[in-house]
């Protein structure tokens, strides 16, 4: 059983979900983002926010998959003052939804002062809601913004236990987990982590704190990116319950800090979600072992369409 | 005394409150003052935390309550949360019109939530300005917020025109819902869907794809109508259809 705590299924194709779905992925978790180009209406996040709570959650349910998700206001778009505000008014009618499992993924982009502002009034929000945060370390000066983004949770007076910085690498991670904050890792290729690199960081730092993901969204990336880091690691000597930790539970202890996220709703869902919104798993069911598969490459073997 | 749809949830919702009796009291209480719409938000997110997402226990009695207090409403199948938003939703007392506050919560509902929301059709205030809000409903591609309204509820029976109705058993055969729970399947069948019908059975066979039994439900009282009579012995005489399957 894997759990992916950062995909962006609004993204992905049907291929992906049902290719996770065989390759062990039981929940996976939906942050709110930048979806590739800015948002102008307050409207048309606010129907975004609107979908990943349900259209998507209902989507990944289809195919055996827990749905759930973060919502916030992004770096990039915290730059527009005036869409800003609007949705900073509107996040609080979310953050309390069922399957909201953090204010994410928020942080900095270019680290200009509106981002700032945006931040630290998200970090306020999560600590009156009691919520966990899920930050996005910036891809440029990338050292001191994470380090920059770790000052300002704690000058907010929210709790490095309640905060998952995620992107991080190698250069990032001791001061991360010495601060003892969750460190993710985004397997992603070109830009974020490779699964090699990662299985190097399990062997020097463990996995305590440490939470794998895929980070998947409309780029070049591998919705069986903790999969298949999950296999590259106990082929490399790394232990099986490192890899559960790394691949599962920390995630699960990380966001389950919410009250929204419990094992119990894939081992044993309640009677009304079987009803409506989640179809089970078949790997949990005994139906097949863990399959590894490209996407779409069932799709290609099979020439018939009925 | 028969009671009404609210003092019923109140009652069920009540008996599967646990150590959370306070609380919804307290709430109720809040919501039945009036105030700020927050106050609503807030406890319709709180529910199925408070409450938890067991079903609703109903007896035999219960639901024939529920009959007597709103012909038509079944509300098996419901769960406490559900079942306490709806209840919460009646009892808040708002300075806007209904149709204002139900289409907020609508377009910034969870899954759980919208499918609680249209289930409570049935018990809602001013039912003709809340035609638009089902339209949406019906239009979703959540399959089971299509069937907060289409199934066990009574609204589509009793508040839908001719073409509305026509099209919500449409979609429900579109998507592969059942028929046969849509309150007032047999009620409200008319010579048109009939027609209807017939032409996606036709679609069907011509595809190679089956057709539900429960199709003829509603053409089986029209068999022998002047337009849907020869319709139905063009498919019997292509092999199609059989006799038994209409009769």
């Amino acid at each position: 059983m894997f759990i992916d705590p950062h995909a962006h299924m609004i993204s992905r194709t049907t291929d992906d979900y049902e290719a996770m779905a065989a390759a062990g992925v039981v929940a996976l978790i939906e942050p709110a983002f930048w979806v590739g180009q800015p948002r102008t209406f307050v409207g048309t996040y606010v129907d975004y926010l609107s979908t990943i709570v349900g259209w998507e959650r209902f989507r990944a349910g289809q195919f055996g998959i827990r749905h759930y998700c973060t919502v916030g206001l992004n770096s990039k778009e915290a730059n527009n003052e005036e869409l800003a505000e609007g949705v900073m008014e509107w996040l609080p009618r979310f953050a309390l939804k069922e399957g909201v499992v953090a204010i994410g993924e928020i942080g900095y982009d270019e680290q200009t002062p509106l981002e700032d502002k945006y931040f630290r009034l998200q970090l306020e929000l999560s600590k009156e809601l009691n919520l966990p945060v899920m930050v996005h370390t910036p891809h440029r000066d990338k050292k001191r913004g994470t380090s920059r983004s770790m000052d300002v949770c704690e000058e907010m007076g929210v709790d490095p236990s309640m905060v998952i910085i995620d992107h991080n690498n190698e250069e990032t991670v001791a001061e991360t987990l010495q601060r003892g904050y969750w460190a993710g890792f985004s397997i992603y290729p070109s830009t974020k982590m490779g699964n090699a690199r990662m299985v190097e960081i399990l062997k020097q730092y463990g996995s305590e704190r440490i939470i794998v993901d895929s980070a998947c969204d409309w780029g070049i990336s591998d919705p069986l990116g903790v999969a298949k880091t999950a296999e590259l690691a106990l082929k490399s000597g790394i232990s099986e319950e490192t890899v559960r930790r790394v691949c599962y539970q920390n995630a699960l202890d990380a966001y389950g800090q919410s009250g929204q996220m419990k094992e119990e709703d894939w081992l044993t869902p309640p009677a009304i979600d079987q009803r409506t919104v989640y179809e089970g798993n078949s790997i949990l069911r005994g139906g097949r072992d863990p399959l590894i598969s490209v996407p779409g490459e069932e799709r290609k073997a099979n020439l018939i369409i009925e | 005394m028969t009671e009404t749809p609210k003092t019923l949830l109140h009652r069920w919702v009540s008996a599967q409150s646990g150590d959370q009796a306070d609380w919804l009291a307290e709430q109720l209480e809040t919501l039945a003052a009036g105030g700020p719409e927050r106050t609503l938000y807030i406890f319709l997110g709180f529910a199925p935390r408070k409450l938890g997402k067991a079903d609703l226990f109903l007896t035999e009695a219960d639901k024939a309550a529920a009959e007597a207090a709103h012909p038509g409403w079944r509300p098996e199948g419901w769960s406490v949360d559900g079942a306490a938003r709806v209840l919460g939703l009646l009892t808040y007392k708002s300075d806007r019109a209904f149709v204002d506050v139900f289409k907020d919560l609508r377009r910034t509902s969870d899954l759980g939530e919208m499918i609680a929301l249209y289930r409570g059709l049935p018990l809602y205030p001013d039912p003709e300005s809340l035609f638009f809000e089902v339209g949406e409903g019906l239009r979703s591609n959540l399959k089971p917020v299509f069937e907060a309204i289409a199934h066990n509820n009574p609204f589509p029976r009793d508040r839908m025109d001719e073409h509305r109705w026509n099209h919500m058993i449409l979609k429900a055969l579109f998507v592969d819902s059942q028929l046969s729970p849509i309150v007032g399947l047999k009620d409200r069948a008319n010579p048109e869907l009939a027609r209807i019908l017939i032409d996606y059975a036709n679609e069907r066979w011509a595809a190679g794809r089956p057709v539900t039994e429960e199709l003829w439900i509603p053409v089986r009282p029209f068999a022998d109508h002047p337009e849907i009579a020869p319709l139905l012995a063009t498919a019997t005489a292509e092999g199609r259809l059989t006799k038994e399957v209409l009769s």
